[in-house]
């Protein structure tokens, strides 16, 4: 199934060779309650200057697959498999050193949560300029002008200022464009996001959002957007994964996905955000039960206990495969799909009940 | 700032106003605890006993005893009853070592304490990490006067490697000083060196979880510089409080049983005696001592707190 | 006082490592799930079996010294001898020093200078010393409950009263209060209401231990509850209608139940080592009643000629309170919300 993906990134980058090329991640980690395989089989690619976005609910894998492309998932309870090649060298068997090299300069990230993720007992100025340090030779003042500078380019009025508060002394947006700022402090070519919005005001997204997507343009690096949240993805992306339960269950553009969506767990997703140019439907869909244990998946299908349309065959996993232009896993034929997905004259989940009612 | 301050001399007064008035109950209940009769002896007439009783002012109500008492111990006359000699002097006397003993200790018990701490965390789970903590738990479970009286057992009567117990003041012989203090100074802090570890331990394996430890590594700085700047400086505060708590203790006579195995006439083995004796006031002025030294440490361990981390507000 | 801004501590963890798999599997109550965890701490089992198996042993005191010993914890055999071998030995020599172990049914571990039997006297001693430690733990585990839950509860005036009494205990130095307190009580005995106790009652340095550490439990207790009075669930108690009482008793309660069972086995520990430091001082239990502290003290002067007086009671407390305390440190690990998120995350830090 890997081979499917890849050769379509193949494809899909028109035989250039990705910035970053994931194929086959597997990330398991040792716990109480037995080996939870958390990432489990991902293949995708990242071209220089695009969005990618990773979707899914939590617990799904998909901030565990942006921190094992930047090691920080390494452990000694953690089994990793697969390559995640950048810049020709594989990110999984760098060791700590080559890796801590990568990360910072090359592959940064910006966390969900900005009110913990800044030390709060040290300024701001020195947790950029450690950054900038630890990159290149540059001495404390110059350092120090480019935290400045950095401040200035994320939006940040009065930076000299800023330089010298401490994180309790910002607001939230701030803070995370002082973690945007310090993602940015060395010119990486790939950008990770993991929920970089999802902790802040609606007002304050749309900010954050818009950095991205100037940055993006800007320095022509490649962003990994990892969200839950497909009004997000709607604004940003240029492509984008579906994942569930440590899989992708659906990968493609951005049209593709949002008019064409093959997987019932997709519909799931679109149906249940609100929209604004659609008549409001009485109760917003949410997807019946919860996201399986990853200790202890289901057989076959993964999505298959909280899918209406499950039939027999759903009891062998569906290998990710492109059946109607672009791949996923699911055993329905494209025509079916095409009726299935409609409910109440928009795309969405059906309910069990519904289905019994049709 | 000086709100912090007059707050914090309010407080104190009124600690040790209640610290006194508790020290003084304790004694007034004791039924067979009359200090004339005990002055004057067993074979003593009821007319000498009177007499003492009246010209030391227990035949007055408690509250004006009391008052006299604490006027004495402000004047720097107070008297003890049993060695009738000044309290003050005594303790003024007895201070060098309690310093000597808590310095050295409190400097001991604080290094060794984080060493061992840090290297506990960083090896979470392994051997080193096990052995730590064994060793932490016998050090907590082991009474100070049984480890006193055996270090001394070995090292001092069997071995003759270290003196048998005493103090040497510093002023007089250095080197004597420092080699009467040693012992001491390893038994006290074995105690301390197993709790210090072991909270050092967690805190860092807790600040180890936070999400701005995750991003310090995120950024590509060195492992290294990830655990001195980002987790052991955010560790460490709790010690500071800890320590400066546990020094205080022991300056204002905490370290009793220590004193005492060890027989260097401090501060606290002097109160274990007057207490011993039923001598009210050196205890009421050790335990003001005490409490004074906790209270200003207190004091100024926040203001240490506000300058390590700037969400503190001194107030 | 310090205070801490608020927005740091609202920042709780609660959502930490939810993408690193399942929170929690599904339908296991927390204490079900800790008690896994310290099924599986074998280490810690083994130190508790240890403690437990030393409680059986002092309970059987009456039973080994009526049956195996023939004496009582305070006859005196000082002029009689025993037979070791076949060979009669003084049980304390003329020159006053008292026969060592005999490893035999009388005098298993020697004799002390009174010529009394120091294993039964150990065993006695022991039951002594761990009733001290458990009445001491009882009283302050139920006052520094009270304390702690009623002073965060209320807050205000009543807090306030409770917190200065609370820090009037802490900054009185533990083992001078404890002995002021025992030398003044063992003088006299004390009367609280209708229980009037004896100077050398076993109660009255269980009492004192268990008063001066009232403040080490109260005082977490009670920063817990003022976090807890403020949460959606006491509000909803309340505007079902509860009172103050039926608040605290069903609702703050059993959320700090886990850090009373936390510090249950710690104050145990604490409180056997205190009564063995004050018996030392003359301030705990009073002869002849034997406890492991005066067992030590009485031997400390004589290490010399006979270290067994010392090192067989020393032995034995160590023995218990490490079995108690390395159980304790268990029971801590598995009721730790994080210990899971540490096992996964972050022993990575061990690899470097």
């Amino acid at each position: 199934m890997s081979d499917v993906a890849s050769s379509s990134s193949l494809a899909m980058s028109g035989g250039r060779k990705p910035l970053l090329d994931v194929e086959d991640l597997r990330v398991a980690f040792r716990t109480e309650e037995g080996v939870v395989q958390a990432v489990d089989g991902v293949s995708f690619h990242l071209d220089a200057g695009e969005v990618l976005a990773i979707v899914g609910e939590s617990g799904c894998g998909k901030s565990v697959t942006g921190m094992t492309l930047m090691g920080l998932t390494r452990s000694p309870n953690a089994r990793f498999g697969g390559r995640a090649t950048f810049d020709g060298r594989d990110l999984l068997a760098a060791s700590d050193d080559e890796l801590r090299r990568v990360r910072g300069a090359q592959i940064a990230m910006v966390f969900q949560d900005p009110m913990t993720a800044l030390n709060p007992v040290l300024r701001v100025g020195p947790q950029l300029v450690e950054q900038i340090r630890a990159h290149g030779d540059l001495g404390r003042d110059e350092a120090l002008e480019r935290a400045r500078a950095l401040l200035e380019r994320v939006g940040i009025p009065r930076p000299e200022e800023r330089l010298r508060a401490y994180p309790h002394e910002l607001s939230g947006g701030m803070r995370q464009r002082v973690m945007i700022a310090m993602a940015l402090s060395c010119d990486p070519r790939v950008l990770i996001a993991d929920e970089p919005t999802t902790a802040l005001d609606v007002t304050i997204q749309a900010q954050i959002l818009e950095e991205v997507r100037r940055l993006r343009a800007e320095t022509n690096a490649g962003v990994i957007l990892i969200t839950h949240d497909l009004g997000v993805v709607a604004d940003v992306a240029d492509r984008v994964a579906v994942m569930y339960a440590g899989q992708i269950v659906e990968q493609g553009t951005l049209d593709e996905l949002f008019y064409d969506p093959q997987h019932p767990y997709t519909w799931g997703l679109l149906g249940s955000i609100a929209r604004v140019d659609r008549p409001r439907p009485p109760r917003l869909p949410a997807i019946a039960g919860t996201p399986p244990s990853l200790a202890d998946p289901p057989h076959g299908c993964r999505f298959r206990p909280r899918c209406p349309h499950a039939f027999e065959r759903c009891g062998e996993l569906p290998p990710l495969e492109a059946r109607a232009g672009h791949p996923d896993r699911c055993w329905l034929t494209p025509e079916q799909k095409r009726t299935k997905r409609r409910v109440g004259g928009q795309i969405g989940l059906a309910h069990g009940d519904e289905e019994v009612a049709a | 700032m000086t709100r912090f301050v007059v707050r914090r001399l309010i407080s104190m007064v009124l600690v040790l106003f209640a610290i006194s008035v508790l020290t003084f109950l304790i004694f007034q209940v004791i039924p067979n605890g009359d200090p004339a009769q005990r002055m004057a002896g067993r074979l003593s007439t009821p007319e000498t006993v009177a007499a003492i009783r009246r010209t030391w002012g227990f035949d007055q109500p408690i509250w004006q005893q009391y008052l006299t008492t604490m006027k004495k111990i402000f004047s720097g006359e107070v008297i003890s009853y049993t060695q009738q000699v000044n309290v003050l002097d005594q303790i003024k006397q007895d201070l060098p070592a309690t310093l000597s003993l808590a310095i050295g200790a409190g400097i001991i018990w604080l290094v060794l304490g984080v060493l061992f701490g840090l290297l506990s965390a960083i090896r979470a789970g392994r051997f080193t990490d096990r052995a730590l903590t064994v060793l932490a738990l016998v050090g907590v479970s082991t009474p100070v006067f049984l480890l006193g009286a055996v270090a001394l057992y070995f090292l001092a009567f069997r071995v003759q490697l270290f003196p048998n117990g005493g103090y040497v003041p510093l002023t007089s012989d250095p080197p004597q000083w420092l080699y009467h203090m040693i012992l001491p100074w390893l038994v006290l802090s074995v105690l301390f060196i197993g709790i210090y570890s072991r909270v050092l331990r967690s805190n860092l394996l807790d600040t180890m979880n936070e999400d701005y430890v995750r991003t310090a590594r995120a950024k590509g700085i060195s492992e290294r510089r990830v655990l001195l700047r980002h987790v052991l400086r955010n560790s460490l505060i709790p010690i500071v409080s800890l320590w400066s708590l546990d020094f205080a203790a022991v300056i204002g006579g905490g370290a009793i049983l220590t004193e005492s195995v060890f027989n260097l006439h401090g501060v606290g083995q002097y109160a274990a005696e007057s207490i011993a004796q039923l001598d009210v006031p050196p205890v009421m002025v050790v335990v003001m001592f005490g409490a004074f030294f906790v209270v200003v440490l207190s004091a100024v361990t926040d203001v240490i707190f506000a300058l390590l981390d700037p969400r503190i507000r001194l107030t | 006082m310090a205070t801490v801004d608020s927005t740091v501590r609202a920042g709780a963890p609660a959502a930490r490592g939810a993408d690193a798999g399942p929170a929690q599997p599904a339908g296991i109550g927390p204490y079900r799930l800790a008690l896994r965890r310290l099924r599986r701490n074998k280490v810690a089992l083994a130190f508790g079996a240890l403690f437990l198996l030393i409680v059986v042993l002092c309970l059987c005191a009456p039973l080994y010294a009526a049956h195996v010993a023939h004496t009582g914890p305070n006859d005196n055999h000082v002029t009689e001898t025993v037979k070791v071998g076949g060979v009669a030995k003084d049980v304390v020599s003329p020159t006053g020093q008292p026969i060592g172990p005999t490893w035999h049914g009388r005098f298993l571990l020697g004799a002390d200078q009174n010529g009394r039997d120091i294993a039964v006297r150990l065993l006695y001693g022991g039951r002594n010393s761990l009733e001290v430690g458990g009445i001491a733990t009882l009283v302050t585990m139920t006052l520094a409950t009270i304390v702690g839950i009623v002073a965060g509860f209320f807050r205000g005036f009543v807090d306030g009263v409770l917190a200065r009494m609370l820090d009037l205990i802490w900054a009185y130095p533990v083992v001078l209060l404890g002995i002021a307190l025992g030398t003044s009580l063992a003088l006299g005995g004390i009367t609280i209401g209708p229980i009037a106790l004896h100077g050398n009652s076993l109660l009255v340095p269980a009492f004192i231990i268990g008063v001066v550490y009232i403040p080490y439990v109260a005082k977490p207790i009670r920063g817990q509850v003022l976090g807890l009075r403020e949460q959606e669930f006491v509000d909803a108690a309340r505007v079902g209608g509860a009172g103050p009482l039926r608040i605290m008793w069903s609702e703050i309660l059993p959320n700090v139940s886990s850090t009373l069972v936390v510090f249950v086995p710690l104050m145990i520990a604490n409180a056997i080592l205190l009564e063995a430091a004050l018996s030392y001082l003359g301030a705990g239990v009073q002869p002849p009643n034997p406890s492991w502290g005066t067992m030590i003290s009485d031997g400390i002067r004589l290490i010399p000629s006979a270290m067994h007086l010392t090192f067989v009671p020393g032995a034995m407390l160590v023995l218990a309170v490490l079995g108690i305390n390395v159980f304790g440190d268990g029971v801590r690990d598995a009721l730790d919300p994080r210990a899971k998120v540490r096992l996964e995350e972050h022993a990575e830090e061990a690899s470097r």
